[in-house]
């Protein structure tokens, strides 16, 4: 876990009372985190679901919006609590908001998304363990009022979101010839024989490790010495 | 510590309220994939999913139409005024255990309740298929699952397996519609008459098309593949006394 990259961003100040409610800074909250602090690519956190729930768009876009969900209510409320809650209990009181609203969360898809709630199984139990999840919440909401924390948190969402789409839509692409289960190749009238590994595991390594590239390559990272 | 106890109360009475709220869907839902499950095990998977696709309703009417149920005992005769719905078979199979023989048998002094559904041929004449729940254990936790035959009790139309903890990818694939296609037209009983069930092999991509008992299994998920093959034993031979009284009347 790069919890160096958590630190670093406790500086961010406390926004003043007067500030617009999309000020440059609280735009940079939401921007930042879709390309150059990207939770999954720069910050790799999150991988486990990443990985894991990739294999079509579908269920993909539902975990997505649970994460949203979750992130953003946990942020909000945490950071409303943040000068209430007892410093010795705070690892408690935040898994415990978390697993609330994962448990909220869960109990809907399984009322609304049948179906898609089966095919997620276990990973939506998982967003508790989520690190992103936990992660903002220490780093940032703890330490800022609720707007600019829900930011925040929105802006993370979008950018664990992103990676997981663009993830989702080549394994589900390549790996069963289809977008959001429409076949694409058939359509075409071009005979497609899916690719096996794109529907494992590996697949979704291999895409990740080839985004990863292409946004260093981009934004000309380098490995410090 | 007034801090802990008051955020146990709010964050418990919310998980309550949520849970208590929604009970009713979630408990619809699950009735659905049962009619669902049941109609894909003898009607195939890709025909109810069409028909789910355009409209639920139609899966309801066409349950509705075609479906009957009962149950026997363990030697076979119908228990009246007891419907299939009522029976969980979850409940059912902690009556059975395994004796020496690794054959299922009823615990002594337990009686065993079995559900049937029939599926009615399309022109509404007699009996097309019978689906069978069946229930065991993978790797992790309990496997279940239903069971289609042809009405000569021995040629598989379908089944469905489902799972409630094995591992994605690998032991979870059971409830991949490719996977369950394995079994279609596949026998339980051998030329003599005698249960062979139909059991996954080790390994996966041999051709067993001419083998009538033998499909491919699940490379990674040998345990959760042995887990089903008794599955399919155990039910087969526990409704083996109610085909035999259907075979000879």
């Amino acid at each position: 876990m790069s919890t160096e990259a958590l630190q670093q961003e406790e500086v961010v100040e406390e926004v003043k009372k007067s500030e617009p409610l999309f000020s440059k800074k609280n735009r940079k909250l939401v921007t930042n985190p879709l390309d150059i602090d990207n939770p999954i690519t720069v910050q790799v956190l999150g991988i486990c679901s990443a990985l894991a729930v990739t294999i079509k768009l579908e269920p993909t876009i539902v975990m997505c919006m649970a994460v949203f969900f979750v992130m953003t209510l946990s942020s909000t409320i945490i950071s409303m609590l943040r000068h209430s809650i007892p410093n010795r209990i705070r690892i408690i009181v935040q898994l415990a908001v978390v697993a609330s609203l994962v448990a909220i969360v869960d109990q809907i898809l399984q009322a609304y998304a049948y179906d898609v709630s089966k095919q997620l199984s276990v990973f939506v139990g998982l967003i508790i363990t989520n690190c992103i999840v936990m992660g903002r919440l220490e780093a940032f909401a703890l330490g800022n009022k609720p707007w600019p924390s829900f930011l925040d948190a929105a802006g993370n969402a979008f950018g664990y979101a992103a990676i997981l789409i663009i993830v989702a839509f080549f394994r589900e692409l390549l790996g069963s010839g289809s977008i959001f289960n429409f076949k694409v190749f058939a359509a075409m009238g071009v005979d497609y024989v899916g690719n096996g590994v794109m529907t494992n595991t590996a697949g979704a390594c291999l895409i990740l490790g080839l985004l990863i590239w292409a946004q260093r390559a981009r934004n000309g990272y380098y490995e410090e010495e | 510590m007034a801090f802990a106890i008051g955020m146990t109360l709010i964050l418990g009475t919310a998980l309550a309220f949520v849970s208590e709220s929604l009970k009713d869907k979630q408990r619809a839902e699950r009735e659905f994939e049962r009619k669902k499950f049941i109609l894909s095990a003898a009607l195939g998977t890709d025909q109810i999913n069409e028909m789910i696709a355009t409209s639920r309703d139609e899966v309801n009417d066409l349950y509705e139409k075609r479906v009957a149920n009962l149950v026997v005992g363990a030697d076979g005769t119908p228990i009246e005024g007891l419907s299939a719905d009522d029976v969980i078979v979850a409940k059912e199979y902690k009556k059975l255990q395994r004796n020496s023989d690794e054959v299922m048998e009823v615990k002594s002094g337990q009686t065993l309740r079995l559900p049937v559904y029939t599926i009615a041929s399309e022109d509404g004449e007699g009996i097309a298929y019978y689906v069978m729940p069946i229930y065991g254990f993978g790797l992790w936790d309990n496997i279940w699952g239903y069971l289609a035959l042809q009405s000569d009790f021995n040629t598989v139309q379908g089944v469905i397996f489902d799972h409630k903890g094995e591992t994605p990818g690998l032991g979870a694939r059971i409830t991949e519609q490719g996977l369950q296609e394995r079994y279609q037209g596949k026998k339980l009983n051998n030329e003599a008459g005698e249960l062979v069930s139909v059991n996954m092999q080790k390994g996966e991509g041999a051709d067993y098309s001419d083998a009538p008992h033998k499909v491919n299994g699940m490379t990674g998920a040998t345990i959760t593949g042995n887990g089903v093959n008794a599955m399919v034993k155990d039910y087969a031979g526990l409704y083996s006394d109610y085909f035999n009284s259907l075979k000879k009347s």
